[in-house]
């Protein structure tokens, strides 16, 4: 029986980004106990690098905005792949979502008339982005926090412990969810700063955990998105959708190299940046693909008319959704015309007058002055493509956030799949986080209250020290590490090396940038599977020095497993759907294939590591034995109200004549 | 691109003590003190701890102090020293050693939830609230924080006088009082409390004598003492000098 320490909640959340602690404050707010489980120090997450702004159509600046034009601009965007109830829950809840924000002292731009501002943005079709300078998601984040204090305070009064009702439990890691039979019962973790292993029952828990990012060499996404909640998901039995929809941010830094992939927003172009290559020329609008070609200005005159008047111009084709934009500009660096360090020139300084630029960008102007030597008011940025968000996820019930197939377990936000289809817009990532975030705490709350508390499910304490010999294992040596658990390794010679978990880490980001980046091949991703087995054997050997007390090594080696078993699931999906669309472009299979709309590719785990009705975590130790299977679903028909939005010849693009009948 | 070997020395230990530790290690074009902490992780110093997250100066996790200024890592350019230079990092000096260049910050945490939160004005509904930018600039300058904590850490009232933390909430603290203060629809003084007046009574303003080290090591550039503190130091003392008010508050204490 293993030493860990015990705790009780009524629901759990993991993850403290906008999404956590928003379903954290929800479900609080409804009477549980809550807690918040978070890899970083609290208010650190990812969160707080968001930059543009949260899209809700409150029609501040253009009053012809309505959730229905943001219900569509989300849709187009997403090349109807999204879950079209989850894309109508997010553009009619949005607006509320910011508007409460301002109730908990968040202070966003104003316009003339003081109410909230409103920016544009790619994709959508009119000024739609609350913002706070390009540091939107540091006052959203903020805000949270500073919400959750506040009922922390309330509790205080109450009771004389700020924590008698909402916890944080910051620098923890959950590695398993811990279930009895096919309901959750808590989650196992252990406290980074001194490696102590512990257990929260729990029979609720909404996983907030972010994305995937750092599977890839050239990302915008800190170290805390290494696919936990995916890979926790996957591991309790919750299949994943969408997994090979990745989008690559257009616009990050390609220089100096130990920055290449930090984001430059794409306010940058919201407020009036144009992208040129190396011989001048402003390309975007060689690269409007045929579904948007209406909506898009076809000259620069037309284009630069847009940013004084919207009525009698369109869009500049800058501003098309992420895909398109990260395409073209790779597509104009392989055709050798790029910038000296292998990005396209992204230049506001022509538009805004450096006072401008400097009051609108602030973020921007200080990050490419200080790391790159770059004044943005008076010379041009250098940027290419960045891996930047993660479109699939969890598959969950749209209404309630809860997870498919595992009861009493939730997800929202990045972690979860279906809203954003195969590619989302900026803006629509923090107004989901919002909007999901609360009905994942709702739902998770409702749940947690109707049980009967005296028949909670309970962990098996053989699932609990399975997870701490999981845990535990990189401190073990090599040969030990390889007989126990890596039954290739040890058909290998019983000798095999002891690996350093950080060069796994470097050889596994190098395999899915090369390999299964923004522009993808059948044989390379076949060869992107070999290499992840070999990675994932070899991860089975990782060996760490040192003790438990905050040991990144360690922390490192745990995370791998699952980097590589979403990198297996982005793999695989990628692999079977042959086709281009969103954040998915096959070379082998360059066009947008209508037939494909209609099929949602499924992950779930198979084999040893993922036996189903014991819980997972019954067999930890051979997780590196599961396999990810892939399957093909239908997607359910979009409701005819919603489909009227849209004319039929727009339909006709994305749709099957059977569909449309 | 070009690289050379640089002399680095890093404060090695825990709670128990330590020392700093000698380390060459490589160095190349554009690379921030933070690429070099992580080099010799991957190479050298597997289990050398640190703390970090965005890596682009937005979530003020990597404070420490190099060569004994305290500084993000990451957005310090290792072009700013000499390539025969010694850099030496050591973690934050006010905050207690957990391991290597991680301290522990909890008593922010501690000082934040003491603050007062926003109260928002009764009888205005959600969408219904309308400020002009010209007052909600001055609390947003505040919310550009990023809770480095390395105004905390520089702050001589506290950092090397461990008996005066109970009493000061330090400078990332007060100017959160402050930015409410500002906030042009907060309402806490419906509710009787004076924001100000708390500072001096409640958070230990009085201890801040304006010597403005907590503004030059802000890697946001906020004017934490020229906008926040001194402010709302002349509002506590307004308040004080105010014969109206004086007279208030006895005829109130009398009342009670």
């Amino acid at each position: 029986m293993t030493n860990v320490e015990r705790h009780a909640y009524d629901v759990v959340v993991v993850g403290a980004g906008g999404a956590g602690l928003r379903a954290a404050i929800e479900a609080r707010e409804r009477g549980m106990r809550t807690a918040v489980i978070c890899k970083s120090l609290f208010g650190k997450a990812h969160t707080v690098m968001a930059e543009g702004g949260i899209a809700a159509s409150m029609g501040n600046v253009n009053p012809h905005d309505n959730w229905q034009v943001h219900f569509r601009d989300t849709m187009r965007g997403g090349k109807f792949l999204n879950y079209w109830r989850m894309a109508e829950l997010h553009a009619k809840e949005a607006p509320d979502r910011v508007w409460e924000l301002e109730t908990w002292g968040a202070l966003f731009d104003r316009t003339p008339d003081g109410k909230i501002s409103q920016r544009n943005f790619g994709g959508h079709e009119y000024p739609r982005l609350a913002h706070v300078g390009d540091r939107t998601g540091l006052e959203l984040i903020r805000t949270l926090q500073q919400k959750v204090v506040s009922l922390q305070q309330e509790d205080f009064a109450e009771t004389g412990d700020y924590e008698s009702r909402l916890k944080v439990l910051q620098e923890c890691t959950v590695t398993r969810i811990l279930k009895s039979g096919q309901e959750v019962a808590g989650v196992f973790g252990y406290v980074r700063e001194s490696g102590r292993l512990f257990v929260i029952d729990a029979p609720a828990v909404v996983l907030a955990t972010g994305g995937i990012g750092k599977s890839f060499k050239v990302t915008s996404n800190s170290w805390e998105y290494t696919g936990d909640g995916h890979a926790l998901a996957l591991l309790a039995g919750a299949p994943l959708i969408n997994m090979e929809f990745i989008q690559f941010h257009p616009t990050g830094m390609v220089w100096p190299p130990s920055v290449k992939g930090i984001l430059v927003t794409e306010s940058v172009r919201g407020d009036g940046g144009v992208l040129r290559n190396s011989d001048g020329k402003r390309f975007m609008f060689d690269y409007i693909p045929d579904v948007f070609k209406e909506k898009y200005a076809q000259t620069e005159e037309e284009a630069d008319g847009w940013y004084t008047d919207p009525e009698h111009h369109r869009r500049p084709p800058e501003l098309l959704p992420r895909d398109e934009v990260a395409r073209a500009i790779n597509s104009e660096v392989k055709a050798g015309r790029g910038t000296p360090h292998g990005g396209v020139f992204l230049d506001v300084s022509t538009r805004l007058t450096p006072e401008e630029i400097k009051r609108r960008l602030p973020s921007m102007h200080h990050q490419f002055k200080e790391l790159a030597d770059v004044d943005i008011t008076a010379e041009p940025m250098e940027v290419g493509p960045t891996c930047h968000y993660m479109m699939g996820g969890v598959d969950v019930a749209p209404d309630t956030a809860e997870a498919r197939g595992v009861p009493g377990l939730y997800a929202a936000g990045e972690v979860a799949g279906g809203m954003h289809g195969s590619n989302r817009l900026g803006g629509n990532s923090l107004s989901d986080l919002l909007v999901f975030g609360r009905r994942a705490g709702l739902s998770a709350a409702r749940y947690a209250a109707a049980l009967d508390p005296a028949a909670r499910p309970v962990a098996d304490q053989a699932e609990i020290d399975a997870a701490a010999r999981e845990a535990l294992r990189p401190f073990n040596g090599p040969e030990q590490a390889a007989s126990q658990d890596t039954p290739e390794g040890a058909a290998g010679g019983a000798q095999a090396p002891a690996e350093n978990p950080y060069t796994v880490h470097q050889e596994l980001q190098q395999v899915m940038n090369d390999l299964v980046g923004i522009i993808r091949r059948g044989p390379e991703m076949e060869q992107a599977l070999e290499r992840l087995a070999s990675l994932r054997e070899r991860a089975g050997r990782a060996v760490v020095e040192g003790h438990r007390q905050f040991n990144p090594g360690w922390h490192l080696a745990i995370d791998l497993r699952n980097m590589l078993l979403v990198s297996e699931c982005v793999a695989k999906a990628a692999l079977e759907r042959t086709e281009s669309r969103g954040g998915h472009t096959r070379d082998d299979y360059p066009e947008m294939d209508r037939t494909w709309r209609k099929v949602g590719l499924l992950c779930t785990l198979t084999g040893p590591g993922a036996q189903a009705g014991a819980g997972a975590g019954a067999d930890a130790d051979s997780a590196a034995d599961a396999r990810v299977s892939v399957e093909r679903r239908p997607m359910d028909p979009i409701r005819a109200d919603l489909l009227d939005l849209f004319e039929r010849d727009e339909l006709l693009k994305y749709l099957t004549d059977e569909e449309l009948g | 691109m070009t690289s050379y070997e640089a002399h680095f020395k890093v404060w090695r230990g825990d709670a128990e003590g330590g020392d700093l530790r000698d380390y060459q290690v490589e160095v190349n074009d554009g690379e921030v003190v933070l690429d070099i902490v992580h080099r010799l992780q991957a190479t050298q110093a597997p289990d050398l701890a640190v703390r970090w997250n965005c890596k682009a100066g937005k979530c003020g996790s990597c404070s420490a102090e190099v060569n004994g200024r305290p500084r993000l890592m990451c957005m310090t350019r290792m072009s700013v020293f000499t390539r025969d230079e010694t850099v030496t990092v050591t973690p934050m000096r006010t905050f207690p050693v957990v391991r290597d260049l991680v301290t522990d910050v909890s008593l922010n945490y501690t000082k934040a939830r003491e603050v007062p939160s926003f109260v928002p004005p009764e009888g205005v509904a959600p969408g219904e609230y309308r400020m002009a930018q010209v007052d909600v600039e001055r609390s947003q300058e505040f919310r550009k924080c990023i809770e480095c904590f390395l105004c905390q850490n520089t702050c001589h009232v506290v950092r090397d006088h461990d008996e005066n933390k109970p009493a000061f909430s330090g400078p990332r603290f007060l100017m959160r009082i402050a930015e409410l203060d500002m906030h042009p629809l907060d309402a806490a003084a419906d509710h009787g409390l004076t924001r100000a007046t708390s500072a001096q009574d409640d958070h230990g303003l009085g201890y801040c004598n304006i010597t403005k080290c907590c503004t030059e090591v802000c890697p946001e550039q906020i004017k934490i003492t020229d906008n926040a503190l001194i402010p709302l130091k002349e509002r506590a003392a307004d308040r004080k000098y105010d014969p109206l008010v004086w007279l208030g508050s006895r005829i109130r204490r009398r009342g009670q």
